[in-house]
């Protein structure tokens, strides 16, 4: 794919393939807030060079994302600018040129492909569309020529029937076709340099896995240097040649990714790396099943009409849930984990009356239905949720303690001062101040918000708590205090819990007993140990060897290439999945032995 | 909020939301605009130098053409030779029961309906949304007309049928807003606490409408004050001689170049209004919401 607009430039660092593609040097970026500058990124060198990946690594805030803005000259003005440093793009200085000359280097030169592909594509033009526009506002080529570069753009991030996709809108795509358009379209006009911002936060393991393969790949045919952003040191391991560790828009330490792995020497990448959740890590003894049962699911049935036609009749179900059963007994972590669309979540939402459903649910031996509204109120005390977003799920116009003390106001217990003091306990249970309760959710953290967000939940003491993903939006270093908080929580008060995760490792570490879910249905149940050291089915093997593993060295089975998407859970009216059959495959390990298929 | 807090509120050292608004400038100014209106509604009788309707024959030249400002009719007189600032003064009190009265009496039908479908979605609020666009179809002066020619007119009905008239964009608006609303994490996070419906609607989902209601509110006293004139023109407003800014304006657009101040005063006092409420609605807004408190 030799393009001949690019010619000079590849034939250039060609002839030396160390060349150095990118200089950053002592780059500073700073906010002016209230007429004072306050800095964000501080002091910043790196090099790049052709072929080479390199990974800024990070929590939320450290400033790795501001820099690769800084780069592509995309900073939000006017409060955010760089405030000093040099980056080097060949003998320009990106950081003295003018817009015109940046917008042709951007895209031209160095490509952008960022975490959400549906947000950076326009959704309502065509692919093909999108993808022709991109070359031509950078090359002066004709539509044909465009178009047949589009096309071949498409077949080398391996898109199945590319001439079909070009027609498509970016909502008839998966996430992970979306994002490999986005591959497309950075990559058509071979960039010297590609930054990739999370490219994989979104997607799920195994569609992961493929994009990482696909970036590897294209960047050995094309020599590209990528600078990858990330949080996640699995990816860093798997992906990059050098790694930069950033707290607080600094580099704290820079090297190469298997001597920073095998050795790190900053407390901070210590900290962050042993707070990585790793597989293999949490394999322990099932513990002594204790019997009381705190929920139970016989046969759970949710499915969504799709209505269609003239007549709004319905004609496609939603095949959200097929019959699930599942038991969890008190003090237990039951996890459920399997790929986004699995049903995993809307099992949850059954639970706690958000979804309808058939089946039954009982929570500690009283069934669900049949019971009148007051009744069900009083038994849903037991069960509480905690969700993925502690932002979204806090009402924002109230106080901390107006929301740790709404379920007790709901439920009318307490009189104003007992409810006041249980509040500062639970505040102390979940460790926040006690002067908390006074401020509004915007005013703290990610995990500071989750741990509200578990202290209303605890507020009506339950039996059971759903955590519905609800530490995949925290940084890892906070999700491991928060999965502490859960940890001491359940020994301390024998609370049981539904935790759902699309984690591997996360689930490997916390869970007692585990589910995974494919297209509704459970296809693999046992004991952590049991599903995550003996693997039986296809799908649970697969989803294992897709999770990155956070050390470079680790050698991954070649031939596993996967390939294709998970089918949709959508099925015409009168037609239905075929029910797996769990068999036993020895001391409550229950594995399917058929993929759910249609029948009739 | 809970009991539990609103104890605890007391020993807060931060000020209440009136306090906070009483440190922006114009906020207060916008305060003090509408006290100067309602104070001259409430003491036209002692504070206008003569009656609205009193027809003076020295208040018109000998070619009989009214008076401009100054001197014994200090903002001059109209077609008939009646002091235009005592009709002002004796209009706001019109006009206020209009722009207060009617509008937010649109605004609570609207937003109620609005909520109702909103939340409910459902045969309930189909048929709710349906009505809405089916007002919505009519032309607005049309429907007053009707309504008002049923009742006999008087300044409360004008005022009830301007109501019955104007709430269907508030029930639209508040409808969008409810339904994106209702999907949001923490609505379903009241709901497996158990939270019944009312307690979502109003104590949830309605703090966040603040801020869309404020905005119609303010401009829905502008256009109900001119709805009201132009009811008043069509002879199913507010009865002459009884004054009310719309109808000053109404009566005199014809002589607009002749004597523009009998357009220009009351026109001044209309913008004057909405820019008042417009200015505390702001402030306003921006104090009710936390996440906004402390910003400019």
């Amino acid at each position: 794919m030799t393009v001949s607009a690019k010619q000079t430039s590849g034939a250039a660092s060609a002839a030396a393939p160390d060349t150095q593609v990118l200089d950053v040097s002592r780059l500073c970026v700073s906010v002016r807030a209230q007429g004072v500058l306050k800095p964000l990124v501080s002091d910043v060198s790196f090099q790049l060079r052709k072929g080479q990946t390199l990974a800024l690594a990070g929590e939320s805030g450290s400033g790795k994302s501001l820099t690769s803005l800084a780069i592509m000259g995309l900073l939000p003005p006017p409060a955010v600018q760089v405030t000093g440093g040099a980056i080097r793009l060949g003998d320009q200085d990106l950081t003295q040129i003018n817009e015109a000359t940046m917008r042709d280097i951007r895209g031209n030169r160095i490509a952008m492909i960022f975490q959400e592909p549906m947000t950076s594509l326009n959704p309502v033009l065509t692919i093909g569309t999108q993808l022709v526009e991109a070359i031509r506002a950078h090359d002066p080529v004709s539509r044909n020529e465009a178009r047949s570069r589009a096309l071949e753009a498409l077949r080398a991030v391996r898109i199945n029937q590319p001439e079909q996709r070009m027609m498509q809108y970016p909502h008839e795509l998966s996430g992970g076709m979306r994002q490999r358009v986005m591959i497309a379209m950075a990559l058509a006009l071979e960039p010297e340099i590609l930054i990739a911002d999370e490219p994989t936060t979104a997607l799920d393991v195994t569609v992961q896995r493929e994009v990482l393969d696909l970036l590897r790949d294209l960047q050995a045919e094309h020599g590209t240097a990528i600078l990858l952003i990330t949080h996640d040191m699995g990816v860093v391991a798997e992906m990059a040649d050098q790694v930069i560790v950033m707290k607080d828009g600094s580099v704290v330490e820079e090297n190469d990714t298997k001597s920073l792995f095998a050795a790190p020497t900053h407390p901070y990448t210590q900290a962050l790396l042993s707070a990585v959740p790793r597989m293999g890590d949490g394999v322990k003894p099932a513990k002594d099943a204790a019997t009381d049962s705190v929920l139970r699911l016989d046969n759970l049935e949710v499915r969504f009409d799709i209505h269609g036609g003239l007549l709004g009749r319905v004609t496609h179900r939603v095949h959200a849930v097929e019959g699930v059963s599942l038991e969890i007994n008190r003090g237990e972590t039951f996890a459920l984990v399997g790929e986004s669309g699995c049903g995993k979540s809307t099992i949850a939402r059954a639970i706690v009356g958000l979804a309808p459903y058939t089946g039954r649910i009982e929570l500690k031996g009283q069934y669900l239905e049949g019971a009148d509204a007051q009744e069900r109120m009083s038994r849903c005390r037991n069960v509480q949720m905690v969700f993925q977003d502690p932002m979204a799920a806090l009402d924002p116009r109230m106080r901390v303690g107006d929301l740790i003390a709404e379920p007790l106001v709901i439920h009318g217990i307490g009189t104003p001062a007992e409810r006041a003091t249980q509040i500062a306990d639970l505040l102390h249970r979940v460790g926040l101040p006690a002067e908390a309760a006074q401020r509004y959710p915007h005013e703290f953290s990610g995990g500071q918000r989750q741990r509200i967000c578990i202290a209303r939940a605890l507020s009506l003491k339950p039996d059971l708590i759903i955590a519905d993903e609800s530490v995949s939006a925290l940084d890892v270093s906070v999700q491991a205090q928060v999965l502490d908080l859960l940890q001491s929580l359940k020994r301390e008060l024998g609370i049981a819990y539904l935790f759902i995760s699309h984690d591997m490792a996360v689930v490997e570490n916390v869970a007692d007993r585990v589910g995974v879910m494919y297209l509704g249905q459970i296809v693999e149940m046992g004991t952590g140990a049991q599903v995550f050291g003996n693997p039986q089915h296809p799908y649970t093997q697969r989803l294992i060897q897709a999770v990155p593993v956070p050390d470079p060295l680790h050698v991954r089975m070649s031939d596993v290439r996967l390939t294709g998407e998970v089918p949709s859970p959508v099925y015409p009216v009168g037609k239905s999945p075929r029910r797996v059959k769990l068999v036993n495959h020895g001391e409550g390990h229950l594995v399917s032995r058929s993929k759910p298929e249609v029948v009739e | 909020m809970s009991d539990a807090t609103a104890a605890a509120d007391t020993t807060l050292a931060e000020p209440g939301p009136w306090r906070r608004i009483l440190r922006r400038k114009l906020a207060v100014f916008g305060l003090i605009l509408i006290a100067l209106v309602v104070i001259g509604a409430v003491f036209a009788p002692w504070i206008a130098p003569y009656a609205p309707d009193e027809q003076h024959f020295e208040g018109l030249t000998l070619e009989g053409a009214p008076l401009g400002p100054g001197g014994e009719f200090p903002l001059g007189t109209d077609l008939l030779g009646r002091d235009l600032f005592s009709r002002i003064l004796y209009g706001a009190r019109t006009s206020l029961i209009i722009g207060v009265v009617a509008n937010g009496l649109a605004l609570i039908i609207g937003t109620l309906i609005g909520l109702t479908a909103g939340y409910m979605r459902g045969w309930l609020g189909t048929v709710l949304m349906r009505f809405t666009d089916l007002m919505m179809a009519f032309p607005a002066l049309l429907l007053a007309i009707c309504l008002a020619a049923i009742f006999q007119p008087s300044l409360w009905i004008v005022a009830l049928v301007i109501a019955l008239v104007n709430w269907v964009q508030t029930a639209r608006v508040i409808y969008t807003e409810t339904t994106s609303l209702s999907e949001r994490d923490f609505i379903a996070a009241e709901k497996t606490l158990g939270a019944g419906t009312g307690r979502i609607l109003f104590h949830h989902i309605l703090p966040h409408l603040v801020p869309t209601l404020i905005v119609w509110g303010t401009l829905g006293i502008s256009t109900t004050v001119l709805l009201e004139a132009t009811l008043s023109f069509l002879g199913v407003g507010v009865q002459p001689p009884t004054p009310s800014w719309g109808n000053i304006i109404f009566e005199n657009q014809t002589y607009f170049q002749a004597a523009p101040w009998l357009v220009f005063f009351p026109g001044l006092a209309i913008l004057l209004l909405a820019l008042a409420f417009n200015l505390v609605g702001d402030a306003l807004r921006d104090e009710l919401d936390p996440t906004q408190r402390g910003r400019n």
